[in-house]
C-alpha cells in the first residue's frame, strides 16, 4: 500500500519537526530562535519547512487513520515509514539547514564537531533502519 | 513608544467598536431563534468570537498595546487570527442566507457566485496576500509608527487585518456558504505557503523591529507572533485534515452502499 509510505513519510518529517521545535529551541534551548548570521534565504527555507512540518505531522495522522479504517495496518511498514521520514529530515537538517545555510548551530559556546556527527549519525541510522524494515516488508509480500 | 500618550484612539472609537459588536450579537441571536435547528454552540463561538475582536479594539488591553509592543502582538493575534476563525466556524453567512426570504437569499448566492469582484477576491491566494502581504506593509514600513498618530490610519489597518484574516480564513476552511469550493491539496498549499510567510515576517521584525520599538521588546513580540500564529495554524490545520478525513469517508459509503437511483 503506497498510502502507509506516505503516511509514514508525512507523519516522520511532521514529527521531527516538532521534536526540534520543542526539545532544541523550548525545552533546551540549544537551537536561536534567529542567529544573526542567518542569511535572508535561510529564514525564507527555515518557514517553509517548519509549516510545511506541522502540516505533515496532522495530515500523515489524518492518513494513518484513514487507513486503519479501510486495512489492517502494516505496522513495520508503517515505522518504517516513519523511520525514513525522520531520519530524511534530520539529515537535510543537519547538513543544509545548519550548515549550508547557516539557519542556526545545534548549540552555541561549545566545540559543535561532536554535537555535527551525532546529529547526522543518528540521521543515518534512522534512515538505514527505515530501509531495512521497509526491504523486510517489501520482500515478505512477495513470498506471500 | 516610550512617551505618554493622549488617550488613543479615544472614547468615541470605542464606543463604536462596542455598540457594532452588540449589534452583531443581537442580529445572529435573533436570526438564531427563528431556525428550528440551528445548535447553540454556533452562537457559543460567534459570541466568543465577536468579543475577542471588541477587547481588542477597545478597553484596557487595547490602551495598553499603543505602549506596549508585546500586547500589540497579542492584539494582533486575537484580531486577525482567532476572532476570525470563532466567527467563521460559527457559520453566519449560512445563518443569514436561511434566515432570509427565500427569493431574496436565492438572487444573492446567485449574485455573489456571478460577481467577478467576488470571484477575484475568492481566492486562497488572494487571501493570504491581502492577509500576509498587508502584514509585511504594516511592519516593514513606516505604517506601523504612522498608525498609532492617525486615527484614520488606524481604523483602516485593524479593519483590514480583521477582514483579511476573515477571508482568508473563510476561504481555508470553507465551512460557511462559499462563492466557489477549492481542493483539498490547493487551499492546503495556500495555507502551509502563508503559515511560512508568518514565521518569515516574525524573524524579520525581531532582526529589524519597526521605529521607535525597544531590541527587547521587538524581539519577545516578534517571538510571540511566531509561537502565537503557530497555535493558530495548527487549528486550522487539524480543521482542513479532519475535512479531508470525512470527505474521504462519504466516498467508501458511496462504493460499499451504491445508491439504488
Amino acid at each position: 500500500m503506497r498510502q502507509h509510505l506516505w503516511s509514514g513519510v508525512l507523519f516522520g518529517i511532521g514529527l521531527m519537526v516538532i521534536i526540534d521545535e520543542v526539545i532544541f529551541h523550548q525545552l533546551l534551548q540549544w537551537h536561536h530562535f534567529y542567529d544573526r548570521d542567518t542569511t535572508g534565504f535561510g529564514i525564507l527555507t527555515d518557514g517553509l519547512l517548519t509549516s510545511f512540518g506541522f502540516f505533515a505531522a496532522v495530515f500523515g495522522l489524518f492518513l494513518f487513520a484513514d487507513l486503519r479504517r479501510k486495512v489492517h495496518i502494516h505496522w513495520i511498514k508503517w515505522s518504517g515509514s516513519v523511520c525514513l521520514g525522520a531520519g530524511g529530515f534530520q539529515l537535510f537538517d543537519g547538513i543544509v539547514s545548519h550548515k549550508l545555510l547557516q539557519i542556526h548551530q545545534i548549540r552555541y559556546g561549545v566545540d559543535i564537531l561532536p554535537y555535527d556527527l551525532a546529529w547526522n549519525i543518528f540521521a543515518v541510522v534512522l534512515l538505514i533502519a527505515g530501509a531495512i524494515m521497509l526491504k523486510r516488508t517489501s520482500f515478505s509480500r512477495e513470498a506471500n | 513608544m516610550e512617551h505618554v500618550h493622549t488617550p488613543f484612539p479615544g472614547a468615541g472609537f470605542e464606543i463604536t467598536v462596542i455598540v457594532i459588536g452588540v449589534t452583531a450579537l443581537t442580529v445572529y441571536y435573533l436570526a438564531y431563534e427563528k431556525q428550528s435547528n440551528w445548535p447553540l454552540y454556533r452562537f457559543g463561538l460567534f459570541t466568543a468570537g465577536v468579543l475577542t475582536a471588541v477587547i481588542s479594539l477597545a478597553g484596557p488591553l487595547a490602551n495598553e498595546a499603543h505602549s506596549n509592543f508585546i500586547i500589540h502582538m497579542v492584539i494582533h493575534l486575537l484580531l486577525g487570527m482567532l476572532s476570525p476563525l470563532l466567527i467563521v466556524v460559527s457559520k453566519p453567512l449560512t445563518l443569514m442566507l436561511r434566515s432570509l426570504p427565500v427569493k431574496k437569499a436565492r438572487r444573492l448566492s446567485v449574485w455573489v457566485r456571478r460577481s467577478r469582484y467576488v470571484r477575484l477576491l475568492h481566492l486562497p491566494v488572494t487571501g493570504a496576500c491581502l492577509n500576509i502581504g498587508g502584514l509585511f506593509l504594516l511592519y516593514m514600513t513606516d505604517l506601523f509608527h504612522q498608525m498609532h498618530s492617525s486615527l484614520v490610519l488606524f481604523i483602516l489597518i485593524h479593519l483590514h487585518v480583521f477582514l483579511a484574516g476573515y477571508l482568508f480564513t473563510h476561504i481555508i476552511l470553507e465551512v460557511d456558504f462559499t462563492a466557489r469550493r477549492y481542493s483539498f491539496y490547493h487551499r492546503a498549499t495556500v495555507l502551509i505557503l502563508a503559515l511560512a510567510g508568518h514565521k518569515i515576517l516574525s524573524k524579520m521584525i525581531y532582526a529589524d523591529p519597526p521605529e521607535g520599538i525597544s531590541r527587547t521588546a521587538g524581539e519577545n513580540g516578534a517571538m510571540l507572533m511566531y509561537y502565537g500564529g503557530d497555535v493558530i495554524d495548527v487549528i486550522l490545520i487539524i480543521l482542513i485534515c479532519y475535512q479531508w478525513y470525512r470527505a474521504r469517508q462519504r466516498t467508501y459509503t458511496i462504493q460499499n452502499n451504491p445508491s439504488p437511483v
